[in-house]
């Protein structure tokens, strides 16, 4: 400060420099993490996927070879299926299912923050245990679902342990777990709207689903917009459920893109080829990403 | 996006990171000595030169009387060799594959490691293990050993690269306890297949959520089972030269009709399927799982770490086996290793997994520390001296009653055992398919499941450097 007075360096730059710079300390920070945890990654495993690598001798360039073993593997195709499947379905429940809870949470008069907090609580359960608590319900014989379907005199299905079955068993433990985020974040997007179009549209004689469609949804929809793509983003990604329950099966049904990754990575030992699936799958999820960052800009100028 | 996914996407690329960060230390290392020369390999360690090495699988903390018993034999092998220190490095389980890349990468891998036997292949093939051929060629322990188990160690020119722990073949693990319930004489486990369909019915009867015989489907287990049971059939699943899938045959389709008949008509092997390794393992232990194959070391791991009584259990040969899956552990020589790390890990190898009366041969101990001793879990040393007097010693200070575990003793000595097909991991991943589609779909259909598998392994294996 006292220097910053003296020096006409200091006098010419002024202190919004001087503000920027503690900026610029705060941001290294965060970029520093970015840049070794995310950046630096991306890079290592473009770079992993054309070489072979066997972590003690110098490694050799392969170029795309291992490409080309990953595009022969027999289980390839089904993984991709089995992702975009996923997908599209955990995006119908996923998608709706936590829009369709908000919506209701948001008309109630009561006990609003109550049941906020009973839809949230999924999320605070680790990951690990929710996956393996739906394994116990999943069970066949005395699994929880079955015994309701019992109750009520319905046969028990499979779940897990049938290929028609078992990834949109996968779907619903993942809409399950992530029911209260979306929730939240679309509870947040709803009170934006401003109340006097709701009044309006009353007024106007709309009724519930009319405010929905000719209110909500236009007010909402680049939220609405940017979550799509997050949650594409996301569930493309899907690991840790076919990982904990099903081990990719019954018959490779629930085997997906990370989890092929994994097997290669992993069980396999073959990092270039688990690489260069990593690659493949960064270029589908970069064009998401590509989308989600031109529509959050709009967002944000709409908004400006 | 949730953070997990991220994290479980960029997992190979940051292991990937350490590995760059940390790989640089190996050039500094002294010079690695997989390929040094075959007179300084011969000749035996210095006794004034000074070594550490590092090795992994002592217990942990959690499992005292194994640790203790461990120390004690780290502390008498350094009073035999004053000049070598061994580090040792705790862990359970021994290895996780999720880790083993990232250690080699970062030097933190120890100079002696553990292996499963499925896996040692792949490691030779990515030359992440030392030759240490001209190291044992004088070490008596080694030559003991049945040559059939350190065949699985060697590469296709037949050069060594570990030293087994444990081998044993695939036998039929039961419950005398269930068998007695319904109505089934435990000292005569099934010798036909016909038989376990029998018994597994009749056990499955007896309810409660009771499994008749059990079978595994998924993370690879289920393609394992399924070799073992083609192996006992006196199939094979890759032809001669190693390159081509040779399981589409009669002997595959009748133990899956088996399996299937099981499963759909009789209802005797529990509606729960998609088993991995440690499912089983868990039936076993809560006591409600009639039959499955496994070797005796199923009934260690199920007393050391499920909660089964040993003395409920009671293991026979694999009915009407020709040939039965060789399975096992060992270790292996990390390549970073000095000539004379080598030389003092072979030294520690020997005292340890290869030595009748120490280490875990150390009966004795092991019975004063209420571990199980008379299981049948190892048979590396075949039916010489060696093997007489193991056989020997494990009688003496037997644990558990031995009668249980005879019928797999007298059994599986005329059985041949057989290794593993080449890329074995990769083979099971799609040989689990088949398992899983039986024992999940009532529809299967068998030829077309083995011919699917059979175009998709010789992908497979067409494409194996």
């Amino acid at each position: 400060m006292a220097v910053a007075q003296r020096t006409p360096r200091g006098a010419r730059w002024g202190p919004a420099v001087r503000r920027n710079l503690t900026a610029y300390g705060f941001l290294s920070g965060a970029l520093l993490c970015f840049a070794f945890f995310s950046w630096y990654p991306m890079i290592r495993g473009f770079i992993l996927s054309l070489q072979s690598n066997n972590f003690v001798d110098p490694p050799t360039w392969v170029g795309l070879d291992n490409y080309r073993t990953i595009f022969a593997d027999p289980v390839f195709q089904t993984a991709w299926v089995n992702t975009v499947v996923f997908t599209v379905l955990a995006l119908l429940c996923g998608y709706v299912v936590p829009f369709c809870t908000a919506l209701v949470l948001n008309e109630l008069r009561h006990a609003r923050g109550y049941l906020r907090f009973v839809v949230y609580l999924p999320v605070m359960l680790p990951p690990a245990v929710a996956v393996l608590l739906f394994k116990w319900f999943y069970d066949p014989g005395p699994g929880l679902f079955n015994q309701v379907l019992g109750l009520v005199g319905l046969p028990g299905l499979s779940w897990l342990d049938a290929s028609s079955t078992a990834l949109i068993s996968l779907v619903l433990v993942s809409t399950w777990m992530n029911l209260g985020t979306g929730t939240l974040i679309y509870l947040a997007a709803l009170q934006s709207v401003p109340g006097e179009l709701y009044e309006a549209a009353e007024l106007d004689g709309a009724g519930f689903f009319r405010r929905v469609w000719h209110v909500t949804i236009p007010q909402t929809r680049l939220i609405l917009l940017v979550m799509l793509l997050l949650q594409i983003i996301a569930t493309m990604q899907v690991f840790i459920e076919p990982y904990l329950l099903t081990g990719g099966g019954p018959e490779d049904s629930t085997m997906t893109v990370v989890y092929l990754m994994y097997q290669y990575a992993f069980t396999y030992k073959d990092f270039g080829a688990g690489s260069a699936l990593g690659v493949m799958l960064m270029l589908v999820l970069m064009v998401f990403s590509a989308a989600y960052l031109r529509f959050s800009r709009d967002d944000t100028q709409e908004r400006s | 996006m949730r953070p997990r996914q991220v994290a479980a996407l960029l997992t190979v690329a940051a292991l990937a990171l350490s590995g760059t960060a940390c790989g640089a230390k190996s050039s500094k290392d002294d010079k690695p000595s997989a390929n040094g020369t075959a007179g300084a390999a011969a000749e035996p360690l210095d006794p004034n030169t000074k070594v550490t090495i590092s090795v992994g699988c002592q217990p942990p903390k959690t499992a005292k009387e194994f640790r203790a018993d461990w120390d004690a034999d780290v502390a008498a092998f350094q009073a035999k060799y004053p000049n070598i220190t061994i580090e040792s490095k705790d862990a359970f389980p021994c290895i996780v594959p999720e880790t083993f890349q990232a250690k080699l990468a970062s030097g933190e891998m120890e100079n002696v490691y553990y292996v499963y036997y499925t896996d040692a292949q792949g490691i030779i093939r990515n030359k992440q293990a030392a030759d240490i051929t001209d190291y044992v060629s004088g070490v008596k322990n080694v030559a003991d050993v049945n040559p059939l188990f350190l065949q699985t160690l060697k590469d296709e020119g037949g050069r060594l690269y570990g030293l087994p722990r444990k081998a044993y073949t695939m036998g039929l693990v039961y419950n005398r306890k269930l068998f007695a319930r319904a109505g089934l004489d435990p000292d005569k486990p099934p010798t036909t297949w016909a038989e376990v369909r029998d018994h597994a019915k009749k056990i499955s009867a007896l309810g409660d959520g009771t499994v008749g015989y059990g079978e595994y489907s998924a993370g690879n287990t289920g393609g394992w089972h399924f070799t073992s049971l083609l192996y006992g059939a006196g199939g094979s699943v890759v032809g001669p030269d190693g390159k081509t899938a040779a399981f589409n045959t009669p002997e595959a389709r009748n133990f899956l009709q088996l399996l299937k008949d099981m499963r759909w008509t009789d209802n005797s092997m529990g509606t729960k399927q998609g088993h991995r390794w440690e499912d089983l393992m868990r039936l076993l232990g809560s006591g409600k799982l009639g039959m499955m194959i496994g070797a005796p070391d199923v009934v260690t791991e199920a007393f050391n770490n499920f909660g089964a009584k040993a003395e409920d259990l009671g293991t026979a040969a694999l009915p009407e086996a020709k040939s039965s899956l060789l399975g096992g552990d060992g270790y292996m020589i990390n390549p970073r290793s000095t000539p004379d790390q080598i030389k003092a890990a072979i030294l520690w190898l020997s005292f340890h997994e290869l030595t009748i009366g120490e280490g875990q041969f150390n009966y004795a101990r092991n019975k004063e520390s209420g571990r199980p001793v008379g299981i049948p879990e190892n048979i590396l040393w075949g039916d010489n001296d060696s093997g007489k007097r193991e056989k020997e010693l494990r009688a003496r200070y037997s644990t558990v009653p031995t009668g249980n575990f005879a019928h797999y003793d007298q059994g599986s000595a005329s059985i041949p055992p057989k290794v593993e097909p080449p890329n074995a991991q990769a083979v099971y991943a799609l040989l689990d398919t088949v398992m899983s589609a039986i024992l999940t779909r009532k529809d299967a259909n068998i030829d077309d499941l083995l011919a699917e598998a059979e175009k998709k392994v010789n992908a497979v294996l067409s494409r194996t450097k």
